[in-house]
């Protein structure tokens, strides 16, 4: 076990600055308004550090510095490309314990998450598509005998990504690591909630890329992410967010004719069979882990299994087992390793959390465990701790159909096969699901009636880089990961060449 | 009895409604779901956000000398439509591209369950 210093102390091994400017051009500047905002630590709910409150002139600036590194970049080769990111990677894999403790730090999710999965998966996302790019090859299509069709794929130009506060760094990678892959320019908007995260990573990997290739703009929603969706100046916009906001992203991008990739969350059902009880072993054991899932990363994940189904035949005796493992769920200070799950990332997204317990109580909906906001004492008393809750109810109560991003999760019972997809489908959303059977017909049947962009089948939260992960219905438009994700950051230019000397006799 | 209302406003949430109106003129909610920020009221320049077929108006919030319309996607409402909800607000950091967010500041949806007598005044309307 291990209790790391907390940044600011002495001996922690990540530290961060007392103010951070905006990052453009490959150096810091400062806010053309020349405000900051307060960032707190949800650890203890005080502030640690200062950031730049970033406006359209500061947008504005920094497209200007992507723009002008544009055509460079977008020349080099692959190979140039793929070294550079995997030298991010190595980088990253050098400083991985400041990097997590700083993201913890800043995010409020357990270190132990940091240290094995999110700056882990990120490195592994860098050499991934380092990889893909290498491998990535154009198409030549022979018309007829003297016409050939070439197609190219060449970057979009200049990008514009928004980034949520759930993952800070991992959700930045899988933003950044194929577009750059792919010889396009950034300009990134970090969450307000974890704007400072992200600026720790770029003064380790700054010598790294060439200056203005990728560019950080800090700032509320309203002042700096509205320019950079609406600016005629990017070619593409990423969000990952909640449904008003993708929409009005849309709504900009429609005005600029630009695509859009949206990843706007869900209630994914986590399913589970009743033949999972048929055994009392490790199988068993792992769907309970399964279970208990919806509280990594502290429910603040887009995927977090917010609904578990589960047959009526082994209900109740799952069910017990299922809460006495949630209850074994340790929480505590997010900067310990022992800890399981930490802080909710900001006050009023505890605040969120505890109005859908009252609205949840309200319906009819059963709390069997948790249900409180937690007070860990001493200096963790500030911090925005959320204790693991189960409710069990209906399908059609808003605790089993409103993402509530907290360590919460609606158990339903389903009689059969049948009712279990319908209920499965029963939602707005449509990004994740769990299925847990040892009958691999049944689970192969399921995985695929289930309208979800990703099913985890006897597993869950797994992401590797490899895996396309995206959305069906009001989750969302396009994908992220795997290799197919190269394509949304790349134009397809097509020579359409003809090597015949002879006229076609029309004109 | 007359057709109950769905939304209401604290008084906190009206006051700072007020204040957003003086800086950027008339105002809109539009309650959205999903991930992150998600089923959080977004408060916008009136008109800024696109509202169509795909969207129902809850209701008008009357504040004062103003009226702010609360409007939802349809879809949504279909699970949302048993509530009654108050628009409120709580010190926090906001996202999206709210108004209120350089506050300090956020709105948060307070939901209630219709009294049988609002449902079925509201089925009839």
């Amino acid at each position: 076990m291990t209790v790391y210093a907390a940044p600011g102390q002495p001996g922690a091994v990540a530290q961060y600055r007392s103010r951070y400017d905006h990052w453009i051009g490959g150096e810091y500047v400062a806010p053309a308004g020349g405000q900051y905002f307060e960032n707190p630590s949800p650890v203890t709910g005080r502030t640690f550090t200062e950031v730049a409150r970033g406006d359209a002139a500061d947008i504005d600036r920094a497209l200007d510095a992507a723009h002008g590194a544009a055509r460079a970049w977008g020349k080099t080769s692959a190979t140039e490309r793929a070294n550079i990111l995997n030298k991010i990677a190595d980088r990253m894999e050098a400083n991985l314990e400041s990097i997590a403790v700083a993201e913890s730090w800043e995010n409020g999710k357990p270190v132990r998450e940091t240290l094995n999965a999110d700056i882990p998966l990120a490195i592994d996302h860098f050499r991934y598509f380092a990889g893909a790019i290498r491998a990535q090859e154009g198409s030549i299509s022979q018309i007829d005998d003297d016409t050939v069709a070439y197609h190219f794929h060449e970057p979009l130009g200049v990008v514009g990504q928004i980034i949520p506060w759930n993952f800070p760094i991992l959700m930045a990678t899988w933003k950044l690591a194929p577009a750059l892959a792919a010889g396009n320019c950034v300009v990134l908007k970090p969450a307000e909630q974890t704007p400072a995260s992200i600026l720790f990573l770029m003064e380790l990997i700054a010598d790294l890329l060439p200056p203005g290739v990728l560019n950080v703009v800090n700032g509320f929603g309203v002042e700096t992410g509205k320019p950079l969706a609406s600016s005629p100046r990017i070619r593409k916009i990423a969000f990952t967010g909640e449904t008003t906001t993708g929409r009005l992203i849309m709504q900009y991008a429609s005005q600029n004719i630009i695509p859009v990739t949206l990843e706007l969350g869900g209630k994914s059902p986590n399913i589970f069979f009743e033949d999972v009880a048929a055994e009392r072993d490790a199988f068993y054991d792992k769907a309970l882990e399964g279970f208990t899932m919806f509280a990594l990363n502290q429910g603040e994940v887009c995927t977090c299994p917010s609904r578990a189904l589960i047959q009526g035949s082994i209900y109740d005796q799952f069910l017990g087992d299922a809460l006495d493992r949630t209850r074994a769920v340790k929480q505590g200070n997010p900067l310990d390793t022992e800890t399981m799950i930490g802080a909710q990332a900001s006050t009023d997204q505890l605040e969120k959390i505890l109005s859908y317990i009252d609205i949840g109580k309200a319906e009819g909906a059963k709390v069997l465990t948790g249900g409180e906001r937690a007070d860990l004492g001493g200096d963790l008393s500030g911090g925005y701790y959320m204790t693991p809750t189960v409710f069990e109810g209906r399908n059609s109560m808003r605790v089993f159909q409103e993402e509530i991003f907290g360590p919460v999760v609606a158990v339903t019972r389903f009689s059969d096969y049948d009712d279990a997809i319908s209920i499965a489908n029963d939602t707005l959303y449509g990004l994740g699901a769990g299925v847990w059977s040892r009958a691999q017909n049944q689970a192969y049947r399921a995985g695929r009636d289930i309208e979800a962009g990703r099913v985890w089948t006897n597993n869950y939260h797994a992401y590797p880089a490899a895996a396309a992960f995206g959305g069906y219905k009001g989750s969302g438009v396009g994908r992220e990961n795997h290799k197919m994700m190269l394509d949304h950051y790349q134009q397809t230019k097509n020579l359409l060449v003809s090597y015949s000397p002879d006229k076609l006799g029309f004109f | 009895m007359d057709t109950p209302a769905r939304v209401a406003v604290t008084q906190p949430a009206a006051a700072l409604l007020a204040r957003l109106r003086a800086r950027h003129g008339e105002l809109m909610f539009h309650q959205s779901g999903g991930c992150c920020d998600g089923s959080s009221p977004m408060c916008y320049p009136q008109g800024e956000f696109l509202t169509g077929d795909a969207d129902v108006l809850l209701g008008t919030l009357e504040i004062d000398d103003f009226e702010v319309p609360v409007w939802m996607g349809k879809a949504q409402f279909e699970y949302w439509k048993h509530t009654h909800l108050t628009i409120d607000v709580v010190p926090g950091r906001g996202a999206g591209f709210s108004l209120e967010a350089p506050e300090g500041v956020r709105f948060i949806i307070r939901s209630r369950l219709l009294t049988d007598d609002e449902w079925e005044a509201l089925r009839e309307a």
